[in-house]
């Protein structure tokens, strides 16, 4: 009888000082977060309904005028059209590719933690490194690429492509670091979904007859689905919303024909110092992320992991 | 007999094609470092003549690019403010990141689990939309080309990841140990102190690589406040300040890539298992 009292009144005093003591614990780290990412936000939103510039201290409210000015320059729609371009076929590659290499790696063979590493140096190396090392193997004179073509046959002796001064071959260029970059992060997401899948379903499939393909496609396949979307759906927040390997490989170029929405909102808010215009650029970036937010959090809730 | 013979092929085909797979995408993947390696060492007269096989070494190797690196240009300055960003980073990202996630994880209500899920989804807020109001805030404080101004600003993605990841690590450890330590006397915060705090070492030193890293990455914000290159960072510093200019030191900007790009790949390659589980929300693990 004491014994139960005792307890119960140190649970509740536990309990209260628990809320209190969360609330002081949480604070600080929130309260970070909304200052260094809601304040900005807001102010960038506040921005691009105004005529901030650089070189001005003063503001004042232009209402939608920076909006319908980035709807009129025909650069925005290029810059658009170019992400998503480069988002979609790249994403798509990243999709196959990862896939295959996944289930290549999921085999325990000698040396697989040296593989491991090396495919993920792309994702691991920061971006900026990484591109710039493409830099050179697209360099006008002295590219790898054309050299091997060239001694293997691919390229004629007059063949010589520019890859980052043709509008096309740039675009290309962009797709391919793109790739690089990111097919080490869909495949380590998949591969660790591959690998949750029980392994007496595949060994039952087996004895059932199913071969290989058949197991893949009517079993594997549709299991991983999910974590496919996922890795999927950061690929595409990360080259959606990228400007550092435009930035360095071409610098929107040749003719815009890599430009951006994010590197055209820094070279108008930043070279440019148009801030409310690079800020009115800038948030056509927002409604892609929403919709990748939500349909994240619809996958997380369908396979109920949270 | 036949049938032996058929599955022996099919099987030999599968690992021919799984290595055949294997290497072609090491080599896609790895190939840009290892042409780093090359180019490192070889001399300009070597690199710049078109009539040699470039995959060779047909000057003797040499270190002058890294001689070059490290005595006539600031590279060894942006190393020491990189570590210098990513230790302040760090230190700040743990103050915030560790208690938030630990009352997280031992919240049980449903607000609690909307607020956990709404922390991470700050990290996905892109600096490409952060930058331009940032730029003013930053002029406003006075940081501009100050370095401090990367340290107020980093954290503003390595909290949200640092307490996603810390509040999965906490939830993993049963609330029963607490309970014991605070029958046995400690107080509510004492039992996290002396109990919590020793058994999460390996998460605290999972966001402290995490950090440390996309700090090293992190280049847009980098790019924005700062403009003198003596207040760079690695990222930001070996492709905006080595490239200008008519000539390209193509051997030492891949040294300083290289330098720069391998340790981190070989520390993140031990956590990467831990990395996945929290940006999947925890479907894997």
């Amino acid at each position: 009888m004491n014994v139960t009292w005792v307890r119960r009144e140190r649970w509740t005093t536990l309990a209260d000082s628990e809320s209190w003591l969360s609330r002081i614990m949480l604070a600080p780290a929130i309260l970070y977060i909304v200052l260094l990412v809601g304040f900005p936000f807001l102010l960038s939103i506040y921005y691009s309904l105004s005529d901030a510039t650089v070189a001005s201290r003063t503001l004042n409210f232009v209402g939608l005028t920076n909006f319908e000015r980035v709807v009129e320059s025909s650069t925005f729609w290029l810059a658009l059209r170019n992400t998503l371009i480069i988002t979609i076929i790249s994403q798509t590659i990243i999709i196959v590719l990862a896939n295959v290499l996944a289930l290549a790696l999921m085999a325990d063979f000698r040396g697989r933690w040296l593989v491991r590493l090396l495919i993920l140096l792309p994702w691991v190396a920061p971006i900026s490194l990484g591109s710039i090392g493409w830099l050179w193997i697209f360099d006008s004179i002295y590219s790898i690429i054309n050299w091997s073509g060239r001694a293997v046959g691919i390229l004629r002796p007059d063949q010589w492509p520019i890859w980052l001064g043709e509008p096309t071959l740039a675009k290309a260029s962009i797709i391919i670091v793109n790739v690089w970059r990111l097919l080490p992060l869909a495949t380590v997401i998949i591969l660790a979904g591959l690998s949750s899948i029980p392994q007496d379903i595949l060994d039952a499939a087996a004895v059932d007859g199913a071969g290989f393909w058949r197991r893949h496609f009517q079993i594997t396949a549709p299991l991983v689905l999910p974590i496919t979307l996922v890795a999927v759906l950061f690929g595409i927040i990360f080259t959606f919303t990228d400007m550092i390997v435009v930035f360095v490989l071409t610098r929107g170029g040749p003719y815009d024909s890599t430009q951006v929405i994010a590197s055209w909102a820094y070279f108008t808010g930043i070279q440019g110092g148009d801030l409310a215009g690079g800020a009115a650029v800038s948030l056509f970036l927002f409604p892609v992320l929403v919709a990748m937010a939500i349909l994240l959090l619809v996958i997380a809730r369908r396979t109920e992991v949270t | 007999m036949m049938r032996a013979a058929t599955a022996r092929v099919k099987r030999a085909a599968a690992v021919g094609g799984r290595i055949g797979i294997l290497v072609f995408f090491t080599t896609f993947l790895a190939f840009p470092f290892y042409w780093m390696v090359i180019t490192t060492f070889k001399t300009t007269q070597d690199l710049h003549n078109t009539a040699n096989n470039p995959y060779l070494f047909n000057d003797p190797p040499t270190l002058e690019h890294l001689r070059v690196l490290f005595e006539e240009t600031q590279y060894p300055q942006w190393l020491l403010n990189t570590a210098f960003a990513g230790i302040m980073v760090v230190a700040i990202t743990l103050v915030l990141a560790v208690p938030a996630g630990y009352a997280l994880a031992r919240m049980t209500s449903r607000s609690a689990q909307t607020l956990g899920i709404a922390i991470f989804l700050t990290y996905l807020v892109p600096p490409t939309i952060l930058f331009i109001p940032f730029s003013r805030i930053i002029a406003n404080l006075g940081l501009q080309d100050s370095l401090w101004s990367l340290v107020l600003v980093y954290p503003s993605f390595t909290v949200p990841f640092g307490t996603w990841l810390l509040m999965g690590f906490y939830k993993a450890i049963p609330r029963d140990l607490e309970d014991a330590a605070m029958v046995d006397g400690l107080s509510r915060f004492g039992a996290f102190l002396k109990v919590v705090m020793p058994i999460s070492l390996p998460g605290i030193l999972t966001v402290i690589i995490f950090a440390f890293t996309l700090v090293t990455q992190e280049f847009v914000y980098g790019l924005t406040f700062i403009t003198s290159s003596s207040s760079y960072t690695v990222s930001v510093g070996v492709p905006t300040f080595l490239v200008r200019g008519d000539v390209y030191f193509w051997g030492s900007m891949m040294a300083a890539c290289l330098i720069v790009s391998i340790p981190i790949a070989i520390i993140y390659n031990l956590f990467v298992d831990r990395f996945v589980a929290g940006i999947t929300l925890g479907a894997v693990k």
